[in-house]
């Protein structure tokens, strides 16, 4: 199905399945732990032997020697596998670094070897003594030291997320020199780890040439080709699966080593082989969220209207990476006639920077609406008002390109009224309650929603049962339940006469999880492919398609009508398609908008920040399952919280690793750190995304919160931190004098 | 960040953990090996004295793990092993009886995933080891109900959606009862102003005593809805 009109009536806009707050229907196995996740796979793999990992030691290099042998004499052991042994290796097309060092070694904890034993404590002790002579290289690890030459660089950030190296809309230079009130700043963020709960883990098995894999991965199909591709072998060959997901949040967009090095420990040992990464392990051997330095400047007149805004960003990667794209959101939220956005790009010779959750607008926002904040102060303004003076229904840099849907204003006014935005008080440092300083501080929330093709099968069986096949992954996502209400919806049945069947190459290729696309394109991709299979049921029945009406698992057509299910009586019934796009996307702006609403306290004695409320107001289009959509938004608020307050891979600039690689030292909010979370959905169709009339929500939940939480920090002290993490040591010196 | 006390335990872990690959980066940079950058470094991920071991004697084999019984209930079931000493009660769990519910998230103490209840208490099984549990009983997510009969906390949690990829989720139930049953019990706590004082099921000391399980996709507010939902109490 090619969609490339906007969308008329369909089944989907009587929202008897569509549009409710549903339970997840895998809601009964996860919280009775009856799920399997990737390294769970007993039943299917009686005979497992245990990889475990040995990670290179060194960041930059190369090795000198391995020598294996004490590992090889050790108990249990199967098989050791080395560049050395592994037979030639490619490298997939999404992963920027090889997945297997030797001889050079790329980063720290690169994997190096993988050790196959009969027991999971074998592989450990025995992956102790893999003994790696390593000779050291000249590397770069310094972001700072690094930008003073790094060349401008464009390009996306994983997930479609792209920016031009410099963009340019009128003379900015000038207009911003003879604005009337200007700001200059810079900010910057850390890099970021994913940390997502379930480790990165595979089960393979071979059965001749032919390799079954059980893995963690978003993208099904970039997975299993990469894999081939890395393993030099036809895709045809290999089963990729993954259908649950615990966790993901980008890190597990691409193929990673876990799942080549069980491929060829089970080669090697001729057993299958499950191995997960060990979690000192990740958050240098898998991907993050490259840091950032990005320096704004604003020029606006006396009442408020921006004639100059510029945004330029620097980050770093490995050779032939990608730079974080924290402009993007600056060419399109606020309106103003000149304009300048750049990135640089660095070669570093830390991890491999990659997507995460809302790669470019996560830490752009959390730069931009601060600036925002900092320039309605300036101006005198409320940082509401500033917003919405700005405020543009059509792209600034192409004045001919309305936005579909843009309803960033009602969301400002909205949230302002049910968070009482009228109690904040202007100056800073002023309220108290107790030891606290208390602050409130808003942001603009703002995500790009992207179209990806998607296909699904949905077969009608004899017993009436709908069962809907998609490579489509559920990652937390709420994907199993929002197919579910999309097929039901269309084919008029309860949803539990729905069987969702997820992540497996034995499917058709879906859009896949990731930026915020993964929602609103595979349940496009279920849509068509269940108008397909409506025409093959009124066609069974001798209905006229056009006019068949499907509910109630009754097909009615004029005055005549029948049971579904009899239409599956001659045999199933199968409808396979893909939903594909046009150029609307490019006719009109698809974005998603939201508000932030944020209050704090600050201790006035020790400057440890505590949320005290949290609000998110959202713009997204339909929302297919309010209650997974909510969870998704309040998800991306802790996260948000995270990177405000506590994130940051503390960079060893000496040695090329982040030093605080495990969950004790990466520190992500934890239940003592998140109030209750309030989310509003203002109510929405975009005909000119998709016929399900939905966008992404996932990660505008996230875009802006960490700013709102700044600036909330900025008016309960009035001190104002452009470092992130905002830790107490950043602002403690500056507080309010303590009575 | 806030209220990481129970983190302290770990710490030593957590630096012996370091210790076999940063830090002896580190020992090598102090004899100046680095200069040049391009010294020869020799590196393993095992403890100094094993490694000198083997690099004196490589084709010497290791002596097997010695291998003890072990009986426990889980759940309500005698089971009866015999295991490598090393093996974790949670490995002990997935590995041996196949009771993959409790999950590794990160084999070291500091996410909570793979809590289980000993003896009506609840603990992370990653941090001991199985045969420290001769004669216990041990209840895990699966002990507490199924798909078909789901216990309170578990029915709570997916009317309150209070959960999203699911990988945390058991370890956050079990806590959740465990947590409960505290409370009931008086087991203070560090928010409480008066330890001496019966505690209450108030949000801040349901958040609080529920800080050692990480919900990375950040389900936290939903939990505590639906922990006060059974607790009977408005969260």
């Amino acid at each position: 199905m090619k969609f490339d009109t906007p969308a008329g009536q369909n089944p989907i806009d009587r929202m008897q399945v569509v549009g409710r707050a549903m339970n997840r229907i895998d809601g009964p196995l996860k919280t009775t732990g009856t799920a399997p996740y990737a390294y769970e796979h007993h039943a299917e793999v009686p005979n497992a032997a245990y990889g475990y990992l040995v990670p290179a030691a060194i960041a930059k290099g190369r090795i000198a020697s391995i020598d294996t042998r004490a590992a090889k004499a050790a108990p249990g052991v199967l098989a050791i596998v080395t560049a050395q042994n592994a037979g030639p290796l490619g490298k997939g097309d999404k992963n920027t670094v090889k997945l297997l060092a030797g001889p050079d070694v790329d980063h720290y904890h690169q994997a190096v070897a993988v050790v196959v034993a009969e027991t999971f404590e074998q592989a450990r002790a025995a992956a102790g003594l893999v003994r790696v002579d390593y000779a050291r290289g000249a590397a770069q690890f310094d972001l700072d030291q690094a930008l003073k030459t790094a060349p401008l660089t464009g390009g996306s950030s994983g997930e479609g997320s792209g920016a031009p190296a410099v963009d340019r809309v009128g003379k900015f230079e000038q207009a911003f020199a003879a604005a009337a009130v200007t700001l200059d700043q810079t900010y910057s963020t850390p890099d970021h780890s994913h940390a997502m709960m379930e480790p990165f883990a595979s089960i393979a098995a071979w059965n001749g040439d032919e390799l079954t894999l059980w893995t963690s991965n978003q993208m099904i199909n970039w997975g299993h080709e990469d894999l081939a591709k890395t393993l030099g072998m036809p895709k045809e060959k290999i089963r990729f699966m993954s259908p649950y997901v615990g966790g993901g949040f980008g890190g597990k967009l691409f193929l990673r080593t876990d799942a080549v090095m069980a491929a060829l420990g089970a080669k090697a040992a001729g057993r299958p082989v499950k191995l997960a990464l060990s979690r000192p392990v990740i958050a240098n051997n898998t991907t993050h969220r490259p840091a950032t330095r990005q320096r704004i400047r604003i020029g606006a007149q006396k009442d408020g209207t921006i004639t100059a805004i510029a945004h330029e960003s620097g980050s770093g990667d490995q050779p032939g990476g990608s730079p974080e794209t924290a402009v993007n959101q600056t060419k399109l939220l606020y309106a103003g006639a000149n304009r300048m956005i750049s990135m640089r790009l660095a070669v570093l010779n830390l991890p491999e920077g990659n997507a995460m959750r809302a790669p470019g607008e996560a830490p752009g926002m959390m730069a931009l609406e601060i600036a925002m904040d900092e320039m309605a102060e300036k101006l005198g303004m409320d940082p509401i008002a500033f917003r919405i003076k700005n405020d543009t229904q059509v792209d600034p840099e192409k004045p001919e390109r309305r936005f579909s849907q843009r309803e960033l204003v009602r969301c400002l006014n909205e949230g302002a009224q049910r968070f009482g935005w009228s109690r904040r008080n202007a100056k800073p440092g002023q309220v108290r309650d107790g030891k606290w300083l208390v602050g409130m501080g808003v942001a603009s929330a703002f995500r790009n929603h992207m179209n990806m093709p998607s296909a699904a099968r949905v077969r009608l069986g004899q017993d009436g049962v709908v069962t809907v096949e998609t490579d489509m992954t559920d990652i937390g996502t709420g994907s199993y339940t929002i197919i579910a209400q999309t097929a039901a919806e269309m084919m008029g049945v309860p949803v539990e006469a729905v069987v969702v069947k997820l992540g497996s190459s034995a499917y058709p290729v879906s859009a896949g999880s990731g930026g915020q696309f993964g929602a609103a394109n595979s349940t496009a991709g279920v849509y068509a492919a269940c108008v397909k299979l409506r025409e093959q049921v009124a066609q069974r029945l001798g209905f006229n398609s056009a006019d068949a009406v499907f509910q109630g698992s009754k097909v009615t057509s004029g005055n005549r009508a029948a049971d579904l299910k009899q239409a599956a009586q001659g045999g199933e019934l199968v409808g396979e398609d893909k939903i594909e796009f046009g150029k609307l996307g490019k006719e009109y702006q698809l974005s998603t908008f939201g508000a932030h609403f944020v209050e704090v306290g600050v201790d006035a004695y020790t400057g440890a920040t505590r949320l005290r409320r949290m609000l998110a107001v959202c713009a997204a289009g339909r929302i297919i399952n309010p209650k997974s959509a909510r969870s998704q938004v309040i998800g991306a608020m802790t996260m948000g919280v995270g990177s405000a307050l506590m994130e940051e891979l503390a960079v060893d600039t000496r040695f090329g690793l982040f030093i605080n690689h495990d969950l004790a030292l990466y520190e992500v909010p934890v239940h003592a750190d998140i109030p209750h979370q309030e989310v509003v959905f203002l109510p929405e169709v975009d005909d000119k995304a998709n016929p399900m009339k939905a966008k992404g929500v996932g990660e505008l939940g996230l875009c802006g919160v960490g700013a709102a939480v700044a600036n909330a920090i900025y008016n309960a002290t009035g001190v104002r931190v452009r470092d992130y993490p905002i830790t107490l040591d950043k602002h403690l010196d500056k507080l309010p004098a303590v009575a | 960040m806030a209220n990481r006390l129970w983190r302290c335990v770990t710490n030593s872990q957590m630096k012996e953990n370091m210790s076999k690959s940063d830090l002896g980066a580190l020992s090598l940079s102090r004899r100046g090996v680095l200069a040049g950058g391009a010294a020869t470094a020799a590196m393993t991920s095992a403890p100094a004295a094993i490694a000198q071991a083997a690099a004196s004697s490589p084709m010497t084999p290791a002596e097997p793990a010695p291998m003890m019984p072990v009986s426990f209930e889980v759940n309500g079931q005698r089971e009866d092993l015999t295991l490598d000493t090393r093996t974790t009660l949670l490995d002990a769990l997935r590995e041996h009886l196949h009771m993959t519910g409790t999950k590794k998230g990160c084999d070291h103490g500091q996410c909570g995933a793979c809590t289980v209840m000993v003896n009506g208490v609840r603990i992370n099984s990653c941090l001991s080891l199985a045969v420290q549990h001769q004669g216990d009983k041990v209840t895990t997510i699966e002990g507490l109900g199924t798909p078909d009969k789901l216990h309170p906390m578990q029915a709570a949690f997916i009317k309150h959606d209070g959960y999203q990829c699911g990988y945390c989720t058991p370890g956050q139930i079990c806590s959740a009862v465990a947590v409960l049953d505290e409370i009931k019990r008086g087991v203070p706590s560090h928010v409480q102003a008066d330890v001496s004082a019966r505690p209450q099921a108030t949000n801040m000391e349901l958040r609080e005593r529920m800080s050692g399980n990480i919900c990375r996709c950040g389900a936290y507010s939903n939990i505590a809805e639906a922990m006060g939902e059974v607790a009977g109490v408005r969260a």
